[in-house]
């Protein structure tokens, strides 16, 4: 049976995602959206974001999981042949460039972890930053090594070299629309190729940040969110090939 | 006083910024809302078009000159398409979703509003680009929403399948992203952004319903965009993803090898959620309609809350039932007629529950409790028509009869709408701060009910007695001739009802105007929009920020001093 | 106001009832061995259905009237639900869903999990824009090959399926614009479509399958009525969907012969 009591509660600060009170309560907040690092409002920034990444990362995922499932389904189709009034499978796999294509994979996990040290290398300075602004410590010249860049270049690189292993299957009769095998073959590592190419546009948000000079906190929240979507397309290249290379 | 959560913008000056580009979720809710309500419009000037033919096959229209065969299939294509994205995927969630889902959890906006306002300026050029068609030579394509391959994916089976359908496909692959976009904030603000005491059992039914058709979009829409680019390439590059060997008029396409079933396997696994994602926020608008205006809590807000859980996960199991004559194996169509039988439990215990939510009420007929009654009625009888067609061996003679467009119309084009007509008159007050006109209300949910009624029940005859689906003419087989006195029926039916719409579309700008002034809280309901000015400041609460004490329907609580008690009321409800 | 809804659902409901009860608008008298066990599964599907909706219609009709707001009204009762009755109405709803699947499902299997017995009349069913060809296999049982690359659709006939004139198989195939059948006899149909996706519906035969290009698809009926039944397209396959029918003529097995065996002679 419910009951209707009138208790009048202390009204507590206010945290989001509904009961949990994980954050300390905010002092003196609000200051029209430049919160320094050390505020819980950034940690609670860089949750959203992340939580945004793997959240967007599903329907990518999703568009794969459709590539793959018409690739195996295409491989064993039978189709009817008037010619011989029989059922047929016309599924022969395409030579693949494998060699360019271990090169390119090599080049992208590279990118990987020049891209990892970009994030570590940023969180540490967010979570120094505080301690820099006392007078009279110094942490020594770090020299910041240039890891966006670098992973920057790397990008590049793979996406050069997808296109060098491109024009080697061109080169060999192999165009998109030749046979079932390298329709699929242009198609998934066409595919991933825009999504990483996404990734470098992320990238290249990255160093405008820098060079406009965006608090670290933002800077932070940028390369940390492009990192993770970085690994997860390192991650699907490296399915595609297994796909391509053993699937077939 | 408690600090406010960090709200990313300041409010913005400029027209421009203020009300084209804006960020304000609530801004850009209208802006989906006015979207749709155009495309509504359209959607239903294509069908009295369509209905128009049928009986009368060479009238001579008005500027429009004769309705030739091929202009009517574009019609049935372009009048589906446009009502199921650009109605049915927008207003509901992209409208009524974006303005009240932050407010609902006690948010100051969505998690990400530039990606909000993206997201809706990207709908708007899918909703250009599909317009395009029309326009281009060979105009809007013939295949159908469903756009079954090889008739899609051949430049030549038919006029408009050029360019005008190379546009279709753009249109729904850029849709498409856009939907992602928008699921992506849904998502993340109900995962991220509820404020203290919102948990989620403790969220409106409304806010569960949005959260689960984004989810179901996040998964749905990118095997649609999956399925759209390989069309495209089939169609313009000469891959051969859905199309065998064949020929067309006698000569080779060209192609082989591929699999028009495979297109339906890829459309169908996206457009049975998509059908669910075009019904979830009605379901979840009735709930909180029905419960507000009987004053009474929901009936089993747990159950409420698993079988929309339910529906769509079984929602990604069924898809085909819409392949049972497909030529798919009959055991495959076996297995998911069993799914598609156990998807209707859930749905039954949302009715059951909706009338246990009557039941022992104090009912009050203000106009959003007229179209929530009206929704249950309407779901009712075209959810009944589902164990039917779920049925394969009773599809034989029912499938592409018109009993399947009978039945999706009633609960997609008239349930579902009759969601979004709820939503309207619910909300009108708190987006606008008037009162819209009960009398032509009134007015506008008879002629409605009627009329809907008239238009789709029959289609249930006419499937049983054989009519086939998206057939211009019923003049060349003898058998229809019979059935052509019901279809002129329909098409009286279907004028007076698109009519009474522009009794609404009057009444909703005039109020806008004219309306009488509205309250904070006209409908005396409990949920987190109605502790805040009408219309709702800026950053939704003036600078406080709500905490929640209580559940989503506490009306008629004992002991309390009125009917209801507001989910932001410190005196607090004991759980029982 | 609730008075006023009540009638108006229950009127609908009432009148859309009236309709199904009376058949005013049914299916066609059904001439297959199908039709009884098929027409059967309908009908308690419908009666079933039929319950559900009178009583849910009519529920909410009564339930809008009876708890209408009024100053002599009680109080709403505060009930958040009642897991007893959830449990039961869930399952009960459960069991009738899924037991009218499995209660109909033997149907589907006769139909679709076993092939055409031996002897059974084999016809190919070729569905093209916008007409549909019939080819009997003829004495030598066996049907000839047909190339994609010499149909000639404007030629009509052998033509327009491209048959082989060079397959001494193809040499007795007999192709015609009318299906003939003969009664009481199950007939095996091989489908199949040209350009687009056809489907081959007969409604007087409860019989319907899509022709999809690529595929060759087994089905099978057997007729059990003598008559003309109309054959029509129930796949969108483009301008002339709706022109695209055909008729099904069943006639007694000698009058089939003597039909066969004049196409034959006319080939000579």
């Amino acid at each position: 049976m419910a009951s209707f009591t009138p208790t009048i509660r202390t009204p507590h600060p206010t945290t989001s995602r509904g009961k949990r009170a994980d954050l300390p309560p905010v002092v003196g907040g609000g200051d029209g959206g430049r919160p320094d690092p050390g505020s819980p409002d950034y940690g609670a920034r860089l949750r959203r974001a992340r939580l945004g990444l793997a959240v967007a990362l599903t329907p990518i995922t999703m568009l794969f999981v459709a590539f793959t499932s018409a690739y195996i389904v295409r491989q064993g189709l039978p189709t009817f042949d008037p010619h011989t009034n029989t059922v047929v499978h016309d599924w022969i796999p395409v030579p693949l460039p494998t060699r360019l294509f271990l090169v390119n994979t090599c080049v992208l996990l590279l990118s990987s972890v020049s891209i990892e040290y970009a994030r570590r290398q940023l969180a540490r300075q967010v979570a120094l930053e505080p301690v820099q602004s006392i007078p009279g410590v110094s942490l020594g010249t770090e020299r910041n090594f240039p890891w966006l860049a670098l992973t920057l270049v790397l990008g590049l690189c793979f996406l050069l070299g997808q296109w060098l292993a491109w024009s080697d299957l061109a080169s060999r009769g192999f165009y998109v629309a030749t046979g079932p095998s390298s329709s699929f073959v242009y198609l998934l590592t066409g595919a991933h190729a825009v999504h990483l190419f996404g990734g470098i546009l992320a990238l290249l948000v990255a160093g405008a940040a820098v060079v406009l000079n965006r608090p670290l906190a933002a800077r932070r929240i940028v390369v940390d969110v492009t990192a993770w979507y970085w690994h997860f397309m390192a991650l699907l290249w490296i399915y595609i090939l297994a796909l391509l290379e053993f699937a077939h | 006083m408690v600090a406010q959560e960090s709200h990313q913008h300041a409010a913005p000056q400029g027209f421009i910024r203020k009300w084209v580009f804006s960020l304000d979720h609530k801004v850009i809710g209208l802006q989906y809302y006015f979207l749709a309500l155009t495309a509504v419009f359209v959607g239903m000037f294509l069908s009295l078009l369509m209905r128009i033919h049928l009986i009368w096959p060479t009238a001579i229209l008005p500027l429009l000159g004769a309705i030739k065969p091929e202009t009517y299939l574009s019609l049935v294509t372009m009048h589906g398409t446009i009502m199921v994205f650009f109605v049915l995927t927008t207003a509901p969630q992209g409208g009524f979703g974006n303005y009240f889902l932050p407010i609902q959890i006690g948010a100051p906006d969505m998690a990400f509003p530039v990606l909000n306002m993206l997201s809706f300026w990207t709908t708007f050029t899918a909703y250009i680009v599909m317009l395009a068609a029309f326009f281009v030579v060979g105009g809007a394509p013939l295949h159908g929403w469903t756009g079954y391959a090889p008739m899609s994916a051949l430049q030549s089976s038919g006029p408009g399948e050029g360019l005008g359908a190379d546009l279709w496909i753009i249109s729904i692959a850029v849709f498409c992203i856009a939907s992602l976009m928008g699921a992506l904030n849904f998502i993340t603000t109900t995962l991220d952004m509820r404020a203290r005491g919102m948990s989620m059992m403790r969220m409106p039914l409304t806010c569960w319903s949005w959260f689960i058709t984004a989810i179901l979009g996040l998964l749905a829409f990118g095997v649609l965009l999956s399925a759209g680019i390989l069309l495209l390439m089939d169609r313009n590059i000469g891959t051969s993803f859905f199309l065998p060997l064949g020929t067309i008029n006698g000569q080779l396409t060209g192609h082989k090898g591929g699999s028009p079933l495979l297109w339906q396997h890829l459309f169908w696994f996206f457009g049975h959620p998509e059908v669910y994602i075009a019904i979830l926020p009605g379901m979840g608008v009735a709930s909180q309609i029905l419960s507000t205006f009987s004053r009474k809590p929901i009936f089993g807000y747990k159950a409420m809350v698993y079988a929309m859980l339910s529906i769509g996960l079984l929602g990604f199991m069924v898809w085909g039932h819409h392949m049972f004559m497909s030529g798919m194996s009959p055991y495959t169509a076996f297995a998911f007629s069993i799914m598609t039988m156990a998807i209707g439990v859930p749905s039954a215990i949302k009715t059951f529950n909706w009338l246990g939510t009557l039941h022992k009420g104090r009912i009050r007929f203000h106009s959003p409790m007229l179209f929530a009654i009206g929704f249950v009625s309407l779901f009712v009888s075209g959810g009944l028509s589902g164990p039917f067609l779920a049925q394969p061996a009773l599809d034989i003679p029912l499938h592409d009869t018109a009993f399947v467009p009978g039945h999706f119309h009633l609960i997609m084009g008239v349930a579902a709408i009759f969601g979004i007509f709820a939503a309207t008159y619910y909300w009108f007050p708190k987006m606008f701060g008037r009162m819209m006109n009960e009398k032509m209300a009134r007015i506008h949910f008879f002629l409605t009910l009627i009329g809907t009624y008239c238009v789709f029940m029959p289609m249930h005859y006419l499937g049983l007695a054989g009519q086939p689906r998206r057939y211009s003419q019923l003049t060349e087989l003898a058998y229809l001739h019979p059935l052509i006195g019901l279809n002129t029926f329909m098409t009286y039916a279907a004028i007076v009802t698109v009519a009474a719409q522009l009794i609404f579309l009057f009444n909703l700008f005039w109020s806008m105007f004219k309306g009488q002034k509205a309250s904070d809280n006209p409908w005396e309901a409990t949920t987190l929009e109605w502790t805040t000015a009408t219309p709702p400041p800026h950053d939704n609460f003036g600078g406080r920020t709500p905490v929640v004490h209580n559940g989503p329907y506490e009306y008629s609580v004992p002991g309390a001093p009125r009917d209801y008690v507001m989910q932001s009321d410190p005196a607090t409800v004991q759980a029982h | 106001m609730g008075l006023v809804i009540l009638c108006v659902i229950w009127l609908i409901t009432l009148a859309s009832t009236y309709f199904f009860v009376a058949k005013t608008w049914w299916f066609p008298h059904g001439a297959s061995a199908a039709t009884a066990a098929l027409d059967h599964q309908f009908a308690v599907t419908f009666i079933l259905m039929g319950v559900i909706f009178l009583a849910a219609q009519l529920a909410l009709g009564y339930f809008v009237w009876r708890y209408r707001d009024q100053p002599s009204a009680t109080r709403a009762d505060y009930s958040h639900g009642n897991l007893k009755l959830e449990i039961i109405w869930t399952t009960l709803t459960a069991i009738l869903f899924v037991g009218l699947n499995l209660l109909g499902s033997p149907i589907w299997a006769a139909e679709r999990f076993r092939p055409a017995v031996e002897g059974a009349t084999r016809v190919e069913v070729t569905g093209m824009q916008f007409a549909w060809y019939f080819r009997y296999p003829g004495p030598d049982g066996k049907f000839g090959i047909a190339r994609p690359e010499l149909e000639d659709p404007s030629a009509g006939g052998e033509a327009a399926l491209g048959l082989d004139p060079a397959d001494p198989a193809s040499k007795d195939d007999v192709v015609t614009g009318t299906m003939v059948v003969p009664v009481d006899r199950e007939v095996e149909v091989i489908l199949r479509a040209h350009d687009v996706i056809h489907s081959f519906f007969v409604p007087a035969m409860r019989f319907k399958q899509d022709a999809v290009p690529g595929l060759a698809i087994h089905m099978h009926f057997t007729p059990t009525e003598k008559g003309n039944f109309e054959i029509t397209c129930a796949e969108l396959c483009g301008l002339g969907h709706y022109k695209m029918h055909g008729m099904l003529k069943v006639v007694s097995q000698d009058e089939f012969d003597k039909w066969l065996a004049d196409r034959e002679a006319e080939k000579q």
